[in-house]
């Protein structure tokens, strides 16, 4: 087609969140609704303590060799006291040291996994919304194949062929978590499709690739921030616990579920070791998810929980 | 409504079909040869090989996949290598131990996550319900096997009133199989006891499978408490003069178990899922425990075998659910 780009102010004026005025509104009310509401400003200060201690934990801990798989026989198995407030380990290390830099691996973990998932399931949604269709039935059909097997089995199953590893642990899981993606993307396309700024971009000529860049993307951005949110918690969380049944990362390395595998055998007389990567997990999980609630209650009203 | 059930069940098979082309792909497609990983990581080159001729692996894919599927259709799933017991007998002794905990986590979650729901509505905005949802939200963060953990040091070992980990003692004799499900054997032989030591095993693991959909019904069930106790139909039930339980009971709560329903169909797969990391917890000899420990020596067969039965099960509850929703509403039935 040799039309002319159109972008004419009519446009813009139909296109929610592209007037930039108007977006700038909408955010300042989020931020106002995101700050009266307890659980979600919790949820907030969590996950920023823990990015915090994701990107400076290595040189805010008392004891950084203890996540380098040193070894220090005099130590071991100390309960919490003033040098180590949350004990020592079967090897002697640091457990807090160990706790605070295992941060950077399990959030790193979460991201890529949810990254992944987003990468192969938007696409999809994308797609099977705006086409309709076969393409639709298609991609629906292979994603409610996906979504009735549970997914830490099919990804133990992955596992157990590719080989234990976090790398492997992020490959599997990424490839059993897309199919939530695909149904929300594919459900907001749907809707957004029959929308008049989208049918006035299509009637002045725009190709596929730019109504779904331009004026489809932006307009699933807020649906797609609360799941990745939500998700980065799942993934934390199934990465973990991967980790604990012995498939994911290995003993020296400071990941918490690994540190509870090994840990797990040192009950109940040396509890801290167990109890302290535990209530991490527990934590980042939580905070994840009461950010997730909060943003949910905030861009998609009705859900909201009573 | 035949037809209903007939496009249903169509949709049943495609996916059956669908998830034997995944656990196909996971097993041949993947990086890493197939008859490599069947032999075991000691095996020698012409053990392999003698693999590749004896399960067809040397055969082009296509026709791999027909006999596979044909050997699933006969109930062969093949032999683990590192028990070298039929895949078919090791599933035979994990599914009732993996069916009896789902059932007691399921019960649990359904009584307990009503109850606490219920509750909460009912005294709404007080200290109950305030703590009662902060419990709800955490619930869905708190890891299952950490949780399990704590459970194991609280109430075996610190108060000693339960077992740590297992199924049954070592030295109580299990009733003769009937069910194969073992506390519903002991009853059924009439070993009161035996079914007594069988309970305080299941207690635990099974509270712990149940903590997810237990605060995903708390959620619902409460939701749908506040909605249902301020519609119309409630309010003339109270201006009749019925007490506000009565109310509450043959009312209200009727009326919201179908969304608990719901999220019950939801959790189910997540539940199951979940017996990988309580199992493991709890040594308890079910499918989870039993894909864990195969997958932990590269023996992929039983994993293979777990995954393709936990995800019929799904897809088959699903299936009911669907068929149990048309049933109650004919508007579905058209759809």
């Amino acid at each position: 087609m040799s039309l002319p780009e159109v972008t004419s102010p009519d446009m813009a004026a139909l296109t929610p969140g592209a007037g930039s005025s108007s977006g700038r509104r909408e955010l300042r009310r989020a931020v106002w609704l995101l700050s009266r509401s307890f659980s979600s400003m919790l949820g907030l200060a969590i996950v920023v303590l823990f990015l915090v201690l994701a990107v400076f934990g290595k040189w805010l801990v008392p004891f950084p060799d203890a996540a380098t798989g040193s070894v220090d026989m005099a130590h071991t198995l100390q309960p919490p006291n003033w040098a180590h407030w949350f004990g020592t380990d079967d090897m002697g290390n640091d457990v807090f040291s160990r706790v605070i830099i295992g941060t950077q691996i399990s959030l790193q973990v979460g991201l890529i996994i949810t990254l992944g998932a987003a990468i192969i399931g938007v696409p999809l949604g994308m797609l099977s919304g705006y086409l309709g269709g076969w393409v639709r039935v298609t991609i629906m059909a292979i994603t409610d194949l996906f979504l009735s097997v549970p997914s830490l089995v099919l990804a133990i199953a992955i596992v157990a062929v590719l080989g234990p590893g976090v790398a492997n642990v992020m490959v599997a899981l990424a490839a059993v978590w897309w199919p939530g993606y695909v149904r929300l993307i594919d459900s907001k396309t749907l809707a957004l499709r029959e929308e008049p700024f989208v049918e006035a971009a299509r009637a002045l000529g725009a190709s596929t690739p730019r109504i779904i860049f331009r004026y489809l993307l932006p307009n699933c951005a807020s649906p797609l921030i609360i799941k990745a949110s939500m998700d980065m918690g799942a993934a934390i969380l199934a990465a973990a616990g991967l980790g604990f049944i012995g498939l994911g990362a290995k003993a020296p390395s400071p990941e918490w579920g690994a540190m509870l595998s090994v840990a797990r055998g040192y009950l109940p007389e040396w509890w801290w070791f167990a109890v302290f990567p535990g209530l991490a997990i527990y934590l980042s999980v939580l905070g994840f998810n009461l950010l997730g609630d909060g943003l949910r209650d905030i861009f998609d009203p009705r859900t909201t929980s009573q | 409504m035949t037809l209903y059930l007939a496009r249903r069940v169509v949709v049943l098979c495609t996916m059956l079909f669908g998830l034997l082309c995944i656990t196909f792909f996971i097993a041949n497609v993947a990086p890493g040869d197939p008859a490599a990983l069947a032999a075991g990581p000691n095996a020698t080159a012409s053990m392999v090989a003698t693999i590749r001729t004896e399960y067809g692996l040397d055969k082009p894919l296509p026709q791999q996949f027909v006999l596979y599927v044909a050997s699933i259709f006969h109930g062969d799933l093949g032999r683990s290598i590192s028990t070298s017991q039929l895949v078919t007998d090791q599933i035979a002794l994990a599914l009732p131990n993996t069916i009896e905990l789902v059932l007691f986590a399921t019960g649990f979650a359904v009584i307990a996550g009503v109850f606490l729901g219920v509750v909460s509505a009912v005294w709404r905005d007080s200290i109950i319900d305030h703590a009662i949802r902060i419990f709800s939200v955490s619930g869905i963060a708190l890891p299952m096997f950490w949780l399990g953990l704590l459970l194991q040091l609280f109430f075996a070992v610190q108060l000693g009133w339960l077992p740590v980990s297992g199924r049954l003692g070592l030295v109580t004799v299990a009733p003769e199989p009937i069910t194969h499900l073992l506390i519903v054997d002991s009853i059924l032989r009439g070993q009161w006891s035996t079914a007594g030591e069988a309970f305080t095993y299941i207690l635990m693991p099974a509270l712990v499978l149940s903590f997810p959909t237990l605060a995903s019904i708390c959620r619902v069930a409460r939701a749908e408490m506040i909605e249902t106790l301020s519609s119309d139909y409630v309010l003339g039930a109270r201006a009749q003069g019925l007490g506000i339980f009565s109310i509450q009971i043959r009312h209200a709560l009727r009326n919201a178990m179908l969304p608990v329903l719901a999220v019950i169909g939801l959790h189910y797969g997540w539940t199951l899922g979940g017996t990988a990391l309580v199992e493991t917890v709890f040594d308890w000899p079910g499918l989870g425990l039993l894909a864990v420990n195969s997958a932990l020596l590269a023996d992929f067969k039983p994993v293979l075998a777990v995954t393709l039965i936990i995800g019929f099960n799904v897809m088959l509850a699903n299936f009911l659910i669907d068929m149990a929703y048309a049933w109650l509403d004919p508007r579905l039935r058209r759809g």
